[in-house]
């Protein structure tokens, strides 16, 4: 195992800068996770990685290494495709064994630890298989049996799951952690769904449009956003966003009206901001007065919870409620609705970024 | 609703028709081949009047006055001009066709686009300018210098062949090789290679074909009977002095049979090639 470095990558595809200074440390047995919308330059900058695609200016260190020039296969690391990526004229086992293979492992270690990761992932039955012969579960677990085999100091994962449907998904996921335990091994974990990364990892990366937006643990991304662009992605639904004017310590706009509940937020300077509440941050009002007025357009009611999607002054507007709660609401209702303490965010409206 | 016995019947019917339609002609020459004597013009039924297999042993048991077996030299002559066009086809054409299919460089799309051109222009066109090369380089009457005149509308094709059949191999499919400890070129024969194996095999047998086929070059280049492929032995039979249908028609069998097996052999290839791009990671 080893740590992964990388310093002011930069790299322009077709002339468009995809990569603009990317900074990132993985430490040994991390697992980061590199997280945002399709386009952001996630697949490029774990390409770059594994060396198949050369930055035009930064460093990429493995453990100590500086491995920026070396080819693919110097690299002592192994990635797990979107696609997967299987030897289509290979079986299963030979898919397994190829990377030992190329290295001169002998036959009798080959056999070894080809059996012992058919072990660890279920893959003894489909051994002699083809790729073409399975199904796409079967196929992601013997992409990522190809990646555990080698012992690589460094597991690569591009969206690994995104080609599952959602019950598979989840299984894998909870898989994936195991395993990451179970091998202590250095990972670095790219997708765009925000359930993956929050579950997965112990750290996240939030890139945007090739630039690092905001690194934490995933918990603490979440609940402490340095911007609107990350407050949006992470979370579902996703945040609740209203434009409002700050002014002797209360947000006013149609349907809003709540106290600024940080002390000091925005330094207090009256003005235009963005305000940014979830929708699970929200509970029915108790008295006559309320901070936020919801006009109910559809209920989608789930036993448990509710998600009642409406209206706040012009802006969409979605509030979770608990199951009962929810009950005697009606669509075309106005409903009176209390912020959370301490959960309203902040934005700047012309930047994006969060006021503190 | 199930269709009546009538309609099924009819339906059988039409297409026994047109599987006769397209079988007649053969029938045809089949008969003639196997029919002994003169020429059985006028029947409408293909069945030989008097049954022999004389046309076939006269064709293939053709020697010279000297007592070389002629048939046999000629057929070998078909057999290595053919097997040296598809292997030079396709030794040119692999390595060219991966490079326009993955790297970018500076002339890829026109070279592509002249490759393209070359199409256009039927092999005759080129005959004059094939002539005076190849007497500059004294091939001429030779088979080196006939596989190297197949192998000028034989590599164009086969590069647009595989270029197509490299484009649907993706890409992250040598690139997993590689991250696995390989390099390009090992990767390339490792990973890649095996995965158009079936547009390989089409792009050879294609290759193959067309020089077994092909006639009006292989005329105009070869002059000794020694080095006459199978074509031209049959255009003889053909010939206005020295015309022999039955000679023709066996000549024509023994020339055809050797393709038919071929195709037998690669028809699985054949059909997983066609299909080609399913092939997936
Ligand atoms: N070879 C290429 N040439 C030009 N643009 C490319 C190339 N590869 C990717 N891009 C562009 O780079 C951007 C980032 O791509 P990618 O790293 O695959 O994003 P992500 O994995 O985050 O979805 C996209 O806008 C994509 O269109
Ligand atoms: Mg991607």
């Amino acid at each position: 195992m080893a740590s992964l470095s990388l310093q002011g990558i930069q790299k322009s595809l077709g002339g468009q800068p995809i990569l603009r200074g990317v900074d990132l440390e993985v430490a040994t047995g991390e697992l980061v996770v590199l997280v945002g919308p399709s386009g952001c330059g996630k697949s490029t900058l774990l390409r770059t990685v594994a060396g198949l695609e050369s930055p035009d200016g930064g460093v990429v260190r493995i453990g100590a290494r500086d491995v920026t020039r070396l080819p693919p296969r110097d690299r002592d690391l192994a990635m797990v495709f979107q696609s997967y990526a299987l030897y289509p004229h290979l079986t299963v086992r030979e898919n397994l064994a190829f990377g030992l293979k190329l290295r001169g492992t002998s036959a009798a270690t080959i056999t070894e630890r080809t059996d012992e990761v058919a072990q660890m992932l279920g893959l003894g039955p489909l051994l002699d298989r083809f790729p073409r012969d399975m199904s796409g579960g079967q196929r992601q677990r013997v992409a990522m049996g190809r990646a555990i085999v080698r012992r690589p100091s460094l597991f690569l994962f591009d969206e690994p799951l995104s080609n599952l449907d959602a019950a598979l998904r989840a299984d894998v996921r909870v898989e994936i952690k195991r395993l990451h335990q179970r091998l202590g091994a250095t990972m670095l974990y790219v997708t765009h769904d925000q359930v993956e990364a929050m579950t997965l990892a112990s750290r996240l990366v939030v890139l945007r449009a090739g630039q690092v937006e905001q690194v934490g643990p995933p918990l603490e991304v979440y609940a402490r956003p340095v911007s609107r662009f990350v407050a949006a992605f992470l979370g579902s639904p996703a945040m609740n966003f209203l434009e409002a004017d700050l002014g002797s310590g209360r947000l006013r706009a149609p349907g809003l009206d709540v106290v600024v509940p940080q002390p000091a937020v925005g330094g207090d300077v009256p003005g235009p901001v963005l305000v940014g509440i979830r929708a699970h941050d929200v509970v029915p009002a108790k008295g006559a007065r309320a901070d936020v007025r919801l006009r109910v357009e559809v209920l989608e009611a789930m036993g448990f919870e509710a998600y009642a999607h409406g209206h706040v002054g012009d802006a969409p507007f979605v509030a979770r409620l608990e199951g009962d709660a929810a009950r005697g609401i009606t669509v075309g209702d106005e409903l009176g609705l209390d912020v959370a303490a301490g959960s309203v965010h902040l934005f700047d409206r012309q930047t994006g970024r969060t006021l503190r | 609703m199930s269709r009546s016995r009538l309609q099924e019947a009819a339906v059988h019917l039409v297409l026994w028709v047109a599987v006769l339609f397209a079988l007649y002609p053969v029938m045809w020459v089949t008969t003639q081949a196997l029919s002994g004597g003169g020429a059985t013009e006028g029947r409408i039924i293909p069945w030989p009047a008097t049954p022999s297999l004389d046309h076939f042993t006269a064709v293939i048991g053709r020697v010279t006055d000297e007592g070389v077996w002629l048939f046999g030299l000629q057929l070998l002559n078909s057999v290595v001009v053919s097997a040296a066009t598809a292997l030079t086809a396709i030794g040119i054409a692999t390595p060219a066709a991966y490079a326009l299919s993955r790297f970018r460089f500076v002339g890829a799309e026109g070279a592509t686009r002249t490759l393209l051109a070359t199409q256009m222009f039927p092999g005759v066109a080129a005959s004059i300018p094939l002539y005076l090369l190849l007497d500059g380089a004294g091939l001429l009457d030779t088979r080196t210098g006939l596989v190297l005149v197949y192998a000028t509308s034989a590599v164009p094709f086969a590069i647009f062949q595989l270029r197509g059949a490299f484009d649907a191999i993706p890409r992250e499919l040598e690139e997993a090789a590689m991250v696995d400890g390989a390099t390009r070129f090992v990767a390339f024969v490792r990973v890649v290679l095996p995965a158009v194996r079936p547009a390989l095999a089409i792009t050879a047998l294609f290759a193959f074909m067309s020089a077994w086929n092909e006639f009006i070059l292989a005329a105009t280049f070869l002059t000794s009977e020694d080095l006459y492929t199978l074509p031209i032995l049959l255009n003889r039979y053909a010939s206005e002095h020295d015309s022999n249908f039955g000679h023709f028609a066996a000549g024509a069998i023994v020339v055809s049979v050797p393709v038919m097996l071929l195709f037998y052999a690669l028809q699985r290839q054949l059909v997983s090639g066609l299909t080609a791009g399913g092939v997936k990671g």
